[in-house]
């Protein structure tokens, strides 16, 4: 598949946002939350979720439709996550809002925490099974899919939230979550290695011969019928090298994970800021080049029926 | 992984489909232009072209005849292998449309998109496995093949057109079309009596277009011409088979 910019940088900021907001949800219940620093937080986790919101449309041909994506909720997981989304939003927003009108010291309450784990939960939920579903999409058509985006926005989430309280002054909070982040950050390195070994090994289920029907041990294609390309070669192809691949495959394991986890453990040694920021930015670019393999790895069968122009 | 919400397919009484000769398809590309004709002017249309006259002309189309070369020399055979969407009983594409701008009409079985519904978002070409969809970069709205849905119900039109334009178009009648469902059509007995199969099976998709596979017709030439050579025909010399070249008009000693 060919990665569009717009859902990459919807997914990975998005999921941040969710895993921030599960980060500080998590922190409430155990009465660790930031005092000062948890409403700003909040904000930046709305403010987070609406600029993934707005990247998403950059997908859309016709953005102004968008409202009926909410229609099919029955059979649609887009659908499903057109809804979540914006009511995922609104709590988030909502509790920023809660968090700045009440006093430093006021606690959340803990039903709000809760929701807000479970929004980002079933956030994360939709957001996968919309490529999880696809079910001859082999590379994503497993749960690790849902997985992994569970642990990647998790990780991603708390460092984001580490390197937003040190900058908010909050180095406490930020030495109390290190543990998680880097807990979390060599959870998602470790499942997302698993479905690395299992793409790696994977079959393809269709084949020219399946494809045509032309039953020959031989089956190779001469023309796809037109020589200036179509959308059926602009969408599903991504162009790069397999040393291009090989080179993302690495690069954005030692971005998102191997660096950061040098990094956290630096942090949670010294405490030093430097480090938070550092593996914010590390991880950041490390996802971003994640999500652009995650759809380049997949392959399509309908990529068999355009393999020679002439 | 299945989507554990999607109901399971419905049956539906009657199904329009294409049934593909691969027999008798030459690959002249009639039916892609006369698809491309009728669609670009009709109610699926305008179908665009970017750059027609440039280096790299594209444009949307719902109809592709491409050509695939299966086994090796001296068996090697040559197939064009027309392509438009399948029309499939269990259409993978239709249940992901988050807006159901893509729907499988009850009353025929036909696949369309409704144009103005559409938001663009192409998920629907991920979830076909064929790569029938054409995303239309100038209308930005999914497109795909409509079975002529604008033509074939037509009353204006003598009853013999009431058939897709690929089909009135191919000149050597290798696009059969009806109703799948009802056993007696062309269709179904074509499918029936030699062998119609779906394409990509594995995926359970169901598709109503089928294909007729290409079956080898032994030439009732006689075939006793071994290592023919040039030079031993000139020089009136018998190949090593046991035919003598030149026996005919053109034989050396009659001149």
């Amino acid at each position: 598949m060919k990665p569009a910019l717009s859902i990459i940088l919807f997914t990975t900021i998005a999921g941040a946002a969710q895993g921030m907001v599960v980060a500080l949800a998590l922190a409430t219940l155990a009465g660790i939350a930031p005092a000062t620093a948890l409403a700003p937080m909040l904000w930046a986790a709305t403010g987070m979720l609406l600029v993934a919101l707005v990247a998403s449309f950059f997908h859309l041909g016709h953005p102004l439709r968008a409202w009926r994506t909410v229609l099919m909720w029955r059979t649609s997981w887009m659908s499903r996550e057109v809804i979540v989304l914006p009511a995922f939003i609104a709590l988030v927003g909502g509790w920023a809002l809660l968090a700045t009108l009440a006093q430093r010291d006021a606690v959340a309450p803990h039903w709000l925490a809760g929701m807000a784990i479970v929004g980002a939960v079933l956030l994360w939920y939709c957001t996968a099974m919309i490529y999880a579903c696809i079910r001859f999409i082999q590379e994503w058509a497993h749960p690790l899919t849902v997985v992994n985006y569970t642990t990647l926005g998790l990780a991603s989430g708390f460092v984001t939230a580490g390197a937003l309280a040190v900058m908010a002054g909050e180095p406490g909070f930020a030495s109390d979550i290190a543990p998680w982040a880097l807990a979390a950050t060599a959870l998602a390195w470790f499942t997302r290695a698993l479905s690395l070994r299992r793409n790696a090994r994977l079959k393809p289920k269709s084949t020219t011969q399946t494809a045509t029907g032309i039953q020959a041990a031989r089956v190779v294609q001469k023309s796809m019928g037109m020589t200036g390309g179509s959308f059926n070669t602009r969408e599903f192809f991504h162009g790069a090298s397999a040393h291009a691949m090989r080179m993302a495959r690495t690069g954005f394991q030692v971005l998102a994970f191997a660096l950061p986890i040098l990094l956290l453990a630096w942090a949670l040694l010294s405490g030093s800021a430097l480090a938070w920021l550092l593996a914010l930015g590390s991880q950041a670019a490390g996802l971003l080049a994640e999500r652009w393999f995650f759809f380049a790895q997949a392959r399509h069968p309908q990529n068999i029926y355009y393999q020679a122009v002439s | 992984m299945n989507n554990p919400v999607q109901p399971a397919p419905e049956t539906l009484a009657k199904q329009l489909a294409l049934v593909i000769d691969l027999n008798v398809c030459v690959g002249c590309h009639a039916c892609v232009t006369s698809c491309k004709e009728w669609n670009t002017s009709g109610a699926a249309g305008p179908l665009t072209d970017l750059n027609a006259y440039g280096e790299r002309p594209t444009g949307t189309f719902f109809n592709r005849v491409q050509t695939f070369e299966a086994d090796s020399y001296p068996d090697t055979q040559t197939i064009h292998f027309p392509k438009s969407c399948l029309h499939c009983e269990d259409p993978p594409c239709v249940p992901v449309c988050p807006t159901g701008a893509s729907y499988k009409r009850k009353s025929d079985g036909i696949v369309l998109v409704d144009y103005d519904k559409c938001i663009g978002c192409k998920y629907c070409s991920w979830a076909c496995p064929y790569g029938a969809r054409e995303f239309d970069e100038e209308r930005k709205v999914m497109t795909k093949c409509t079975l002529c849905v604008d033509r074939i119900y037509d009353e204006l039109l003598p009853p013999q057109d009431r058939k897709p334009a690929c089909v009135k178009a191919c000149p050597t009648g290798a696009r059969l079309f009806g109703d799948v469902k009802d056993p007696d059509s062309e269709v179904s007995q074509a499918i029936r009596e030699r062998g119609g199969y779906q394409l990509m099976p594995e995926w359970e998709t169901q598709p109503a277009n089928h294909y007729l596979p290409r079956q080898i017709t032994l030439s009732t030439v006689p075939q006793a011409q071994p290592n023919f050579r040039l030079g031993d025909f000139l020089n009136g010399e018998p190949a090593s088979g046991k035919h003598k070249p030149g026996s005919g008009a053109m034989e050396k000693d009659a001149r």
